[in-house]
């Protein structure tokens, strides 16, 4: 059993009608502000510069993803979850792939699984070095953010070469890729191996000893487990207060079991630690490409999807020339497959947490009911809460480590 | 004990609490149960407490729309259990016009904006739940909008009849 929680009160509306003899004020936060990282808002009553209580108002870029994701066929729902997080897409559209092959049945090649690590954990660095150098800037360190920008667009390059776009990638396919890896991503990649290291490194000396850095954040909105479990937290800052859970490790997807790598885990739980474990984070992503494109020399070439004609998208020059192909396109693009009716939950590990995706299949054209568990929605909730006594300046921190992507949260 | 498994699962709630709630399946892998309304907060606990069990981690609360089942509304809980890395899916039927369940908050402080959310698209009431508000949604919007007689697009439309497409 676990400890009962006393320092967290749950959310409770803010009074906006302040008593004048009460010197308290109502303080917007948001929606929009550099400092909430996105279109939301917390309306907090403050002492002079101390958070008294907040309640934190969230939907604003509200979309509908799951009730138009019942009404379309499973091809164009992966655009829906490149805008979820969209600063590592590549992850969400693994994640919703993978769930589809789940309910499928399909069997993927390990030389595609490989790549879609790949793909996954080059996601994974973009998304830790903007919510890092983002950290810096907030504390009043500019120039980190500057340095590691730099690498951000470089990843972008890279998924440029995979796919063809940069930010809301709509990576992939129904059983793998929609065409293998060139020479120049290939060769792209090893040259993000070589040139990054440096770079992280310099990011590193910028912050970890800095004096001023470790004053603003350690010791900082620090959450036990036991909170942190309560809250459901999950992701880097789940494992910042030292609970070791990672989706890659206890329910490896994409053969990550082959893979060697550590899950880094903190002790205090507070903003610094949160840095730490990204950072951390970010060296074991590099540790996993590496390796990964080792693996993918040892297998067989050009084997980028699996053989499933029934749900992969045939080239687009075979449709323009073969009947088979053009009957197959269109019966995808429509819809028009053979499948069970089934319920599955898969979960992957997002840059921020558990990403999961809950599919009930009724045998139709579209998902019965498609429930995206985004991570920034069940983490954030605790922001509010645990804002109470805090000074502003160390709330603005603390959710900035929070890691928040507006679209995640509100879907 | 044993490395847990599903039928060790089931034995282990049936030694708690009789025939009292149904096996769906497995999809998956994934153990399915079915339980009523009023029995939920008990069997959460127990998931989460029992030393044999403990599924400590709500990994998830949602809804789903049947309406043309006579519990039309199901509201799913994923939980897991860490140390073992095992997941459960928990389901509770509930009847209209206004479905009510008891809430899980006074289990997890995480249930608070997943039975909100679940409330506001679906207009499940969870019963004792500190801060029943919509959350993505506007306020003022009087609809349920997951709920299957909300289409999305306008049903006079007709450039988007089956017919068309030869179907």
């Amino acid at each position: 059993m676990s400890k009962p929680i006393t320092k967290i009160t749950p959310n409770a509306a803010v009074f906006f009608d302040n008593d004048p003899q009460d010197e308290l004020i109502t303080l917007n936060i948001g929606p929009t502000h550099p400092a909430t990282h996105g279109v939301f808002q917390n309306v907090v009553q403050i002492d002079g510069e101390r958070i008294v209580s907040g309640v934190s108002t969230i939907g604003y870029i509200h979309r509908a993803f799951e009730k138009i994701a019942e009404h379309r066929p499973f091809y164009q729902i992966t655009p829906l979850t490149d805008r979820l997080n969209y600063c590592s897409a590549p992850i969400n559209n693994m994640g919703w792939h993978m769930t589809v092959e789940k309910l499928l049945n399909i069997e993927i090649p390990k030389r595609v699984q490989y790549m879609r690590v790949i793909v996954m954990e080059l996601a994974r660095i973009a998304d830790h070095i903007i919510c890092n150098g983002i950290l810096g800037v907030d504390t009043g360190a500019f120039s980190g953010f500057l340095y590691v920008m730099q690498e951000r667009e470089f990843i972008y390059e890279i998924f440029e070469e995979i796919c063809g776009a940069r930010l809301t990638t709509n990576i992939g396919r129904i059983g793998g890729f929609e065409r293998d890896f060139n020479e120049i991503a290939f060769r792209k990649i090893d040259e993000f191996l070589e040139r990054f290291p440096p770079v992280l490194k310099e990011f590193e000396n910028l912050f970890v000893r800095n004096r001023i850095f470790i004053e603003r954040t350690s010791g900082v909105a620090a959450v036990t487990p036991e909170e942190a479990l309560s809250y459901s937290w999950s992701g880097p800052i789940l494992r910042a207060t030292g609970v070791d859970y990672d989706v890659r490790v206890v329910a490896p997807y994409c053969a990550y079991e082959e893979f060697d790598f550590d899950v880094p885990v903190g002790t205090t739980g507070d903003v610094y630690d949160r840095f730490m474990v990204r950072n951390e984070e970010m060296w074991q992503s590099l540790k996993i490409i590496k390796q990964a494109v080792e693996k993918i020399g040892k297998e067989p070439a050009g084997i980028f999807h699996a053989d499933v004609p029934a749900f992969y998208l045939p080239p687009k020059e075979q449709v323009y020339t073969n009947m088979e192909a053009l009957i197959y396109h269109f019966k995808i693009v429509m819809g028009e497959w053979e499948t069970p009716q089934s319920e599955v939950y898969h979960a992957v590990e997002g840059a921020n947490g558990e990403l999961g995706f809950y599919l009930i299949h009724d045998g139709g054209r579209s998902p019965y009911r498609l429930h995206f568990r985004r991570p920034s929605f069940i983490n954030y909730q605790m922001f509010a809460p645990m804002s109470s006594g805090m000074l502003i300046s160390d709330a603005i921190i603390n959710m900035s480590s929070l890691n928040v992507i507006a679209g995640e949260l509100d879907a | 004990m044993d490395k847990l498994n599903n039928q060790l699962i089931i034995e282990r709630m049936e030694s708690q609490f009789g025939s009292t709630f149904v096996v769906l399946g497995e999809p998956h892998g994934l153990l399915t149960i079915s339980v009523e309304a009023d029995q939920i907060i008990a069997f959460l606990q127990f998931l989460k407490e029992d030393e044999n069990l403990r599924f400590n981690y709500l990994t998830d609360i949602t809804g789903v729309h049947y309406p043309k089942e006579e519990k039309a509304f199901h509201i799913v809980y994923h939980v897991y259990n860490m140390l073992q890395n095992i997941r459960l899916r928990i389901k509770v039927a509930v009847a209209g016009p206004i479905p009510t369940v008891p809430t899980a908050t006074v289990l997890w402080h995480g249930a608070n904006w997943m039975e909100r959310e679940t409330y506001d698209f679906f207009g499940i009431i969870f019963e004792g739940h500190p801060d029943l508000r919509r959350i993505l949604n506007m306020d003022e919007l009087d609809v349920f909008p997951m709920r299957k007689e909300y289409p999305l697009e306008d049903p006079n439309r007709v450039d988007k009849k089956d017919f068309y497409f030869g179907r």
